[in-house]
């Protein structure tokens, strides 16, 4: 008899669905794809979520309430693998700007009565919560690089995805740099690879929306990004903005704020 | 006393997270929430001291599903507080990239999220394993809207080519001829969805509204137009009015519910106005292409349609009308001399709204003298519905909570999620979906 297929689950926390609809939009793919996974729990396509436990639940979003805290530690009690797709669900994603400003602040610009929102100060990726055994980065995710997640679960190996920065796949395009060539501030040199290059393809700068590459010289860019002209408070908006809490991005604004 | 509670949990094939409590006693509705429990996430808050050319990539990130919309109308927005205006050939392209979102976004619902419900399945994926070729079909529609935007935009989600102004870089015709060649397969495949589609087994059921969606004169309006509305009556017929634009916050007003993190909306002091699919069609039919209005009239949808399940037939016309306006729009493509237009920042204000798949999206901006947004207001589609929506399921349950009558509250449930997914809510945008409670006491 067949083993039985293995269960996939998706799940969302505070983000805009985009990584989870990245999997419908595998158009070409996502019938064999259901073939080779039962998809046990998705609610954006299925009305028949079935209960877990699952072999491999693939998170989006970041945790922002109380509920969704507690929600993420039954989501790891019944996942056998766990995977964070996306800037929100790795990073905290845009709306972890709160981080910067105070989510009272925040809450009150938006809500008239403010105290019927719950919410929490900050916008925290799912590691900070639970372990996570891959993290998929973009904002959005790219649909190649979630077919290869995928697939290296199915053949029960680690996903191949590269560390390096933009440029290098800039450079493997044939792209011409659009910082050197045309003055154009790119953050490039310091993001993580996965979307082949799209901005600089498309005549403009990077801006980051993979998060910081594996190794970056965010001090050394930001003295190339002044040279073109950029001030002070552009700088830092260009790293707070899709991953602002990482580490190299943080310290990058930090840097562009000491600096001046 | 007899005192009923329908509760869904979890609302599934929408996009985002809401749920709904139904109060009944003595077999009357007392009390109805739809509650949008997506978590909030403050967008409007964390624009203030953003640079007038962020917002476009920014707001993008509030809808995955609808990125293209949140684009354009942020970049109207901020066009129009700086007195800029983006014309001619460059304004075909922003066109041809929503069309591109329409196709998608259209294909996706219909074939993944709401026939599932006429058919008796739980799932598009369920579907495909009896109806594969169906799904395939409804795929490689969604495949051909996807594509539109990617030549243009970049990529479906979250597209990179979009700036205040018009485009970092405008396609060159060539690389636009395969996807002509796609598009003119995939409205063939939308001509045989709205006969599909027409075919299903509609409940009897007609709702007056207040129907709102952007007008005008030359085009099936979807990137920019004056505000109509029309009240229906109990004949179907209304009268089109409208307002510019500009003065939308004089006739729109949100104010904030205690069971739902996004706002309700109302219309001259009224709630429970509608906007989307049927709203469009109701005020615009006209001018859809002639093509998409054969397939409307075929389809029995006549001058204005006040079943909102057969709002699957609309989309699906409106699927036909993008492909056939953006084949039109490529024939007779020649590059732009130039991607953009300089768009200089300056304190004041401004006001975009177009038509995103699920209805009319509104943005409004102040800048400051350092050319920063001071202030930003966006009034999603979903947000604007919500009251509507609840009138409907209302209607919808009042007959069937009456005394005596006792259905399981799961056929309710599902009842009413259908209901819901007639206007395809994006709860990501508005503040996720269905959890169902019946209190019956």
């Amino acid at each position: 008899m067949d083993e039985p297929a293995p269960r996939l689950a998706v799940w969302k926390f505070a983000s805009c669905d985009g990584c989870q609809l990245t999997l419908l939009d595998c158009e070409d793919e996502l019938l064999s794809v259901a073939a080779r996974l039962e998809i046990a729990y998705f609610l954006e396509a299925s009305s028949a979520p079935g209960p877990g436990p699952y072999d491999l639940s693939l998170v989006e979003g970041s945790i922002t309430t109380p509920e969704d805290l507690e929600r993420i530690r039954h989501v790891r009690r019944v996942s056998r693998r766990l995977v964070t797709i996306g800037a929100c669900a790795t990073a905290g994603g845009v709306q972890a700007l709160r981080d910067f400003a105070g989510v009272k602040e925040f809450a009150s610009v938006v809500y008239a009565r403010p105290d019927y929102i719950a919410t929490l100060d900050r916008s925290t990726p799912i590691s900070a919560h639970v372990p996570v055994d891959f993290e998929l980065r973009g904002c959005p995710i790219d649909r190649r690089q979630l077919l290869e997640v995928i697939s290296a679960f199915l053949a029960g190996r680690r996903p191949v995805v590269p560390a390096h920065s933009v440029c290098v796949e800039c450079k493997a395009r044939g792209n011409v740099c659009v910082m050197v060539a045309h003055g154009t501030p790119c953050l490039g040199p310091v993001t993580q690879a996965g979307c082949g290059a799209l901005c600089p393809s498309f005549n403009r700068g990077c801006y980051g929306c993979f998060g910081p590459m594996e190794s970056p010289n965010a001090a050394g860019l930001n003295h190339w990004l002044r040279g073109l002209g950029m001030s002070t408070p552009e700088l830092v908006r260009i790293y707070r903005t899709y991953h602002a809490t990482t580490e190299p991005f943080r310290r990058a604004a930090e840097e562009a704020e000491e600096h001046e | 006393m007899t005192h009923k509670t329908v509760r869904i949990g979890g609302l599934t094939r929408v996009e985002g997270e809401g749920g709904l409590v139904v109060h009944a006693r003595d077999g009357r509705i007392t009390g109805l929430e739809l509650r949008i429990y997506e978590p909030p996430r403050f967008f409007e808050a964390l624009l203030r001291g953003r640079g007038h050319t962020e917002p476009p990539d920014i707001t993008a990130r509030i809808c995955g599903i609808c990125p293209v919309a949140y684009q354009m109308s942020a970049c109207q927005a901020i066009e129009a507080a700086c007195g800029a205006e983006v014309t001619g050939p460059l304004r075909d392209l922003r066109l041809l990239l929503y069309y591109g979102e329409w196709i998608e976004s259209h294909a996706l619902h219909i074939y993944l999220l709401h026939a599932p419900d006429f058919l008796g399945y739980d799932s598009g994926i369920a579907l495909a394993a009896d109806r594969r070729d169906l799904v395939e079909r409804g795929l490689a529609l969604k495949k051909a809207g996807n594509e539109l935007i990617a030549v243009i935009g970049g990529r479906p989600i979250h597209p990179v080519n979009v700036r205040v102004g018009g485009f970092y870089r405008v396609p060159a015709r060539a690389e636009l001829a395969p996807v002509a060649e796609r598009l003119r397969r995939a409205r063939d495949d939308a001509l045989a969805t709205v006969a599909w589609v027409a075919g299903f087994d509609f409940p009897d059921v007609e709702h007056d509204y207040r129907f709102l969606a952007l007008s005008h004169p030359e085009e099936y309006a979807i990137l920019s137009g004056r505000v109509a509305t029309m009240m229906t009556a109990g004949d179907g017929r209304g009268t089109p009015e409208g307002f510019a634009v500009e003065d939308w916050p004089e006739h729109v007003t949100e104010e904030q519910v205690p069971h739902s993190t996004a706002l309700h909306a109302r219309l001259d002091g009224e709630s429970g106005y509608l906007v989307g699919a049927l709203a469009r069609y109701a005020l615009n039919a006209a001018r859809l292409s002639p093509l998409a209005r054969e397939a409307a009239a075929a389809a029995g949808l006549g001058p204005v349609c006040r079943n909102p399940f057969r709002a699957i037939v609309v989309r699906a016309v409106e699927i036909v009308h993008a492909c056939d306006e953006a084949l039109r729009i490529l024939d007779g493509y020649t590059e732009p001399d130039r991607p953009s237009v300089p768009v200089e920042p300056r304190p004041g204000v401004g006001h975009g709204a177009s038509e995103a798949p699920r209805g009319t999206l509104y943005h409004r901006y102040r800048l400051d003298e350092d050319g920063l947004v001071a202030e930003a207001d966006i009034v999603p589609p979903t947000a604007q519905n919500q009251a509507r929506i609840e009138a409907d399921l209302r209607d919808l349950l009042a007959p069937r909570l009456a005394p005596g009558l006792d259905p399981p509250e799961a056929e309710l449930a599902a009842l009413c999620e259908r209901a819901i997914r007639n206007h395809d809510p994006c709860i990501s945008c508005s503040a996720h979906f269905l959890d169902f409670r019946l209190d019956r006491g």
